[in-house]
């Protein structure tokens, strides 16, 4: 049996996947990048081994994604992350037209063809609202816990607007709101529809097609799935996995080479 | 042979442009002035009859990114008050004009007059900040532009008689503030002289851009492109323009000849559309030649040409009539490749074997780039062509990411290979 890894290094956290010649999830694991990128890559990597019950020599070929990945100095190659989430949310759910992909630091929209094969994309430019930083902003401010601000958020009656585009005067915008006397439910329902608003900005630029995954680390947050949902008017797939969607994807372009190299005449157009 | 020839272009415009900035900075020492222009409408054929040099703000303004020292120019300009939303070449040329013509080539003489056509709207804003510093004249040639995308008129069509009508009008006008300014007396053999010589380029540019359907393709678009470009505006109308345009298409019939290409390993044929990325113009190609692509056109060489790509020819016998006539149709032919130019582009994916269009928006220019997100709809929805949209700026390294710029050029030529791999499958 032959596997293949994706390690997918964000700005925020890093995945690892390994997959099997079937492309069944063997083992996975997920750890925050922190400042040595090289060591996350590398530990993210040795715990997905170690879920998967299987030592480094046993996996044959590795892709790094995200933005680290040409830190991924243990890997065969690189791919970049909007080819791997558009991959991977193929793999994942194969009536995917459209990927919104949502990390930390950017937010894509990615058109996809059911072979994987990306069609467009487009990406937030300079700025990073419409992205998870914006959330972490908002976070910040109101002192709650990232993992629960979808929660709060789909508890709102009156949500608020939150005008600015910049994450960095959102928490001001935040706490002037809370000066308002508004609630904080509301207050973060506007903020996860601010965040929505712009990515569905971004998904009209490539053109929306059902069907829509949603990837990325933001998409474990009920609130903006939500948010999406309403913006969008229909409803977003997402799975369990669909952090690890960039990972999967950039396992997935491993798997190719490693079939590639069994038949020489599509080595050349491999990844 | 080959070592004299391959490369020739590239080393002989270099050494044009250093002579052309070589004669502005001694016409400026000697406190002679010139005329200010553009690349789009220069009118230098008839700038020269009255032996004015031409100077092209635009040009000095790029010469600042390229050498690196743009942030400069753009900072003093800013703080002088210029917003940072203002044109980067408007801001870059502020700034050499507060230094007193000082610039990274040498020294840019002060205007006589500026000569400008409405081809682009900051044209009229920037001359009139010459025209308050030194209280010099502006013309202003305002060109009749296509009415809508694919309905220009053309000789023998009324409208196009009453807009030619129109530009000869102005035309003379210019004569009489040239002998204004210059006290020299029109001699119309000199022009007919100048236009000899630009007929000879303009066939030449024609020529050598027809040239790149060649696989492998005789020169980058964007890089080598430029260089020819350079020459294309600075010497317009002169022998020496002439004589660089009959090497330039030697240079190319014989690496046509010879299958010489501009890569060793030519993968992806690609098209430029936009201004480039000057700040880090090498790199930025480099992004692209280190997939094995190559730009075998650009949009850039069409519309900052002035036009002169359509290969216009004007006729001797009548030089002022005709000049009248290619400015009216080059002048809008520039104009619509900045604005209509997606069914050029459609036209030219089959003979010039095009992979992917690249569009690249600046943050410094909306007349270029505003339209550019519709024309690529529309492209796509013509051709089964993959494209790119990337954004930078043309002079303003604040708002150049190489990183983002790589990832979204990576993930572009992933894309290319995988369509390839499903296409032989």
């Amino acid at each position: 049996m032959s596997y293949a890894a994706g390690v997918d290094v964000g700005s925020t956290q890093t995945k690892a996947i390994v997959i099997d010649e079937s492309r069944r999830i063997v083992g996975r694991a997920l750890i925050d990048t922190g400042e040595n990128v090289v060591a996350a890559a590398e530990k993210s990597f040795a715990e997905a081994l170690e879920s998967a019950g299987l030592l480094e020599p046993e996996v044959e070929y590795v892709v790094g994604t995200g933005y680290g990945r040409y830190r991924v100095t243990f890997g065969n190659a690189q791919v970049t992350e909007i080819s791997c989430h558009g991959r991977g949310a193929v793999q994942m759910f194969p009536g995917t037209c459209t990927v919104v992909d949502m990390g930390g630091q950017d937010t894509k929209a990615i058109r996809v063809r059911p072979t994987g094969e990306i069609v467009d994309f487009c990406m937030n430019d300079k700025c990073a609202a419409g992205t998870g930083r914006f959330l972490g902003a908002a976070s910040a401010a109101l002192d709650i816990p990232l993992s629960e601000l979808g929660g709060v958020a789909l508890k709102a009656e009156r949500p608020v607007r939150i005008s600015t585009t910049c994450t960095v005067f959102a928490e001001s915008e935040v706490l002037s709101w809370l000066g308002k006397g508004k609630r904080i439910e509301d207050i973060l329902a506007g903020v996860h529809q601010s965040i929505a608003a712009r990515s569905i900005g971004l998904l009209r630029r490539v053109g929306i097609e059902e069907e829509v995954t949603f990837t990325g680390g933001v998409a474990r947050n009920i609130g903006m799935i939500e948010a999406l949902n309403r913006g969008l008017g229909l409803k977003v797939n997402v799975s369990e996995d669909s952090h690890f969607m960039g990972a999967l994807g950039a396992a997935l372009f491993a798997l190719d080479n490693i079939v590639a190299s069994r038949a020489p005449a599509f080595a050349e157009a491999a990844v | 042979m080959t070592q004299d020839i391959v490369g020739r272009a590239n080393n002989e415009g270099a050494a044009l442009f250093r002579e052309w900035f070589d004669g502005l900075t001694s016409t400026a020492e000697q406190g002679g002035r010139g005329a200010y222009v553009f690349v789009m409408g220069s009118m230098a054929e008839l700038l020269r009859v009255f032996d004015l040099p031409v100077i092209f703000p635009e040009i000095n303004s790029l010469q600042t990114a390229v050498r690196k020292v743009a942030h400069e120019y753009l900072n003093q300009a800013e703080d002088y008050g210029y917003s940072p939303d203002i044109c980067g070449y408007v801001k870059a040329d502020v700034a050499v004009q507060l230094r007193g013509g000082q610039h990274p080539m040498g020294r840019i003489p002060n205007p006589a007059i500026a000569v400008l056509t409405n081809a682009c709207n900051t044209y009229i804003k920037w001359a009139e900040i010459w025209e308050r510093m030194y209280h010099v004249p502006v013309f202003t040639l305002d060109i009749p532009g296509t009415r809508a995308a694919g309905t220009q008129t053309w000789p023998g069509d009324r409208d196009f008689s009453n807009d030619r009508d129109y530009v000869l009008s102005q035309i003379k006008e210019l004569i009489f503030l040239c002998e204004q300014i210059t006290g020299r007396k029109f001699d119309i053999d000199k022009l007919r002289e100048a236009l000899l010589h630009a007929n000879t380029m303009s066939r030449g540019w024609k020529r050598v851009l027809e040239l790149n359907k060649n696989r492998p393709s005789l020169f980058n678009a964007v890089t080598d492109g430029t260089i020819y470009l350079g020459v294309s505006n600075a010497f317009r109308g002169t022998e020496k323009g002439a004589r660089y345009f009959e090497d330039l298409v030697e240079e190319m019939e014989y690496k046509a000849t010879h299958g010489i290409g501009t890569l060793v390993n030519e993968r992806h044929r690609l098209i430029f559309v936009g201004v480039p990325c000057y700040p880090i113009f090498r790199r930025f190609n480099e992004l692209f030649s280190e997939w094995g692509g190559t730009f075998v056109n650009s949009t850039y060489l069409w519309f900052a040409a002035g036009g002169a790509n359509r290969g216009f020819e004007y006729d001797l016998a009548d030089p002022i009539e005709s000049l009248a006539e290619g400015t009216l149709i080059t002048v809008r032919d520039a104009m619509d490749s900045m604005f209509y130019q997606d069914q050029a582009l459609a036209e030219m994916i089959g003979p010039f074997h095009v992979d992917g269009v690249v569009y690249h928006p600046i943050k410094s220019c909306r007349t270029v780039s505003t339209g550019l997100a519709d024309n690529r709809r529309a492209l796509m929805a013509s051709r089964d062509v993959a494209t790119l949209f990337i954004e930078s700026d043309m002079m303003d390294r604040r708002v150049v990411s190489e990183a983002q710029l790589k990832n979204r050029v990576d993930a572009f030529f992933e894309g290319l290979n995988s369509r390839r791999m499903a296409a032989t499958r």
